[in-house]
């Protein structure tokens, strides 16, 4: 079993200017458990994963890892940049795009957080780096650049990347949605494994169908607030507010032909 | 045309071509490092720093290179600034390239998708890590076929040194044609010079970026 870490949102808001992204965001996320968050596009689910290792900087209320406030000291005081890169360390982040490091090989883009940050020996690095690629089932490509990978593949050097790090919590923006639909399986399947070894995981996803099996509760999330949070049936499959209803009904027209 | 003349002259056309590219090279080097370290105060220096900055930028863009350079010439002792000519040439040049270099860098800093510096972000690397492994590599990618550009550019700056009496090749022409009266070969061997320079650091642009490029183009 690995360390997991919890996650706990307190009346979280964050405004981009006028436009309030996040209202009174309340959340709690079990350590060892999956939390899906799903709703329509601008609804504020990556702005609300965001804020959990303060990619995104929420303007009030909290967000507490293990009990600790992430981002700031006290309310209006910020954390130093230190403290918050040493937080970031146990917080693995996937994102839509990939964002691999173009100019590194996989093993290179695994091993360069252990060096610059877990300040190991590069020796050291790269075995981990070509173990953790290994686990996403790439062993053979650590020597490839990105731009010789089809996306399935660098998405899972990515899950590398941030595992590599042994974090105790991973975020997942859309990790499937720039995938052409054959290589959604392999991303998935990397990210249940995961999840079976009692990693905190939350995702921002559309694939209901991974909601509904590997998520332990699913949040729905509408114009910034989160609507509704509760075990994966009674979100997709009893829902009782409409606005899921009509989600879930436009996602259904959608995928069915 | 009478070609004796350059048998004469050629010793003194080849020293004032060895200055020629001597200038060109170290003032690309210091313009382009003068031009980094602005655009990185650009992006990270606190907002009333980058306004002094950006009027450096202003006033040394917005002003001919030859006026700059008597200024720093003539007007230079004034201040107690008294340089020899070649340095002075050489410092004008720095300073005189450095906002256009800026701008390369800035414009290729601005190419590095955020992402991957988020990336970089959420595992927790400094930000000095990231400009060092990330923002600069990539960055410097992207600008350049921009400083490739502008240094060919720089190198046809570099005869206005001959006014400030820098013995750089155009000066060297110019005195064989004074002495000589041998107008057009002087001036031939002088676009000859340019244009095999000019090609040369071209060619070595393209071959640098080929190779640095190698891997970063997508699969198609
Ligand atoms: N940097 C920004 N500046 C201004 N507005 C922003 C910014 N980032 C996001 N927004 C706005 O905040 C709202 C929430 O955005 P967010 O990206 O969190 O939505 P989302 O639920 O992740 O949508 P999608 O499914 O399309 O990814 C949107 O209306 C968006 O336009
Ligand atoms: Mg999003």
């Amino acid at each position: 079993m690995l360390a997991a870490s919890s996650v706990e949102m307190r009346k979280v808001n964050k405004y981009y200017g006028k436009f309030q992204a996040l209202k009174d965001i309340e959340l709690s996320i079990p350590p060892g458990k999956v939390t899906c968050l799903i709703g329509p596009s601008g609804s504020g689910k990556s702005t609300l994963l965001r804020c959990i290792n303060f990619l995104e900087e929420y303007d009030s209320g909290e967000v507490r890892i293990d009990g600790q406030l992430i981002g700031y000291d006290a309310p209006n005081k910020k954390m130093s940049g230190r403290r918050l890169r040493e937080m970031r360390r146990s917080i693995g982040m996937v994102f839509q795009q990939f964002n691999l490091w173009p100019h590194m090989t996989a093993r290179e883009n695994v091993a360069e957080g252990l060096i610059r940050v877990r300040r190991i020996s590069k020796a050291d690095a790269d075995r981990r780096a070509s173990e953790a690629l290994a686990k996403v089932g790439l062993a053979d490509k650590s020597a490839s650049h990105p731009s010789r990978l089809s996306g399935g593949q660098q998405q899972r050097v990515a899950i590398a990347r941030a595992i590599a790090m042994e974090p105790k919590l991973m975020l997942f923006d859309e990790p499937t949605s720039a995938l052409d639909p054959e290589l959604v399986g392999e991303v998935l399947s990397v990210m249940r494994t995961l999840a079976g070894e009692g990693m905190t995981m939350v995702v921002v996803t559309h694939e209901m169908g991974f909601a509904a099996h590997v998520a332990d509760q699913v949040g729905f999330m509408e114009k910034g607030e989160l609507v509704s949070v509760d075990s994966p049936d009674r979100i997709l499959h009893r829902p009782e507010d409409a606005r899921i209803q009509s989600f879930l009904r436009t996602y259904h027209e959608r995928n069915s032909f | 045309m009478e070609w004796s003349v350059l048998q004469q002259y050629g010793p003194s056309l080849l020293k004032g071509f060895g200055n020629t590219i001597l200038c060109w090279a170290l003032g690309t080097v210091f313009g382009m490092a003068l031009g980094l370290v602005i655009a990185l105060i650009q992006r990270y220096a606190p907002r009333w720093v980058t306004w002094i900055v950006q009027a450096y930028i202003e006033v040394i863009r917005g002003t001919p290179f030859l006026v700059q350079l008597f200024v720093l010439y003539y007007g230079g002792p004034l201040v107690g600034l008294r340089l020899d000519a070649l340095p002075a040439g050489l410092l004008g040049l720095t300073i005189y390239g450095s906002p256009y270099f800026a701008e390369i860098f800035r414009s290729g800093f601005r190419a590095v998708p955020d992402g991957q510096i988020e990336a970089a972000r959420a595992i927790g690397m400094s930000e000095s890590d990231i400009v060092r492994r990330i923002l600069l590599p990539l960055g410097l990618v992207s600008a350049l076929p921009a400083l490739v550009n502008f240094s060919i550019i720089l190198t046809k700056e570099t005869v206005i040194l001959s006014i400030i009496t820098v013995p750089e090749l155009l000066y060297q022409v110019q005195r064989m044609s004074a002495e000589t009266f041998r107008y057009v070969e002087a001036n031939l061997v002088l676009a000859l010079f340019f244009w095999g320079l000019v090609e040369t650091i071209s060619r070595v642009g393209l071959r640098l970026e080929a190779r640095i490029t190698k891997h970063l183009i997508e699969r198609t």
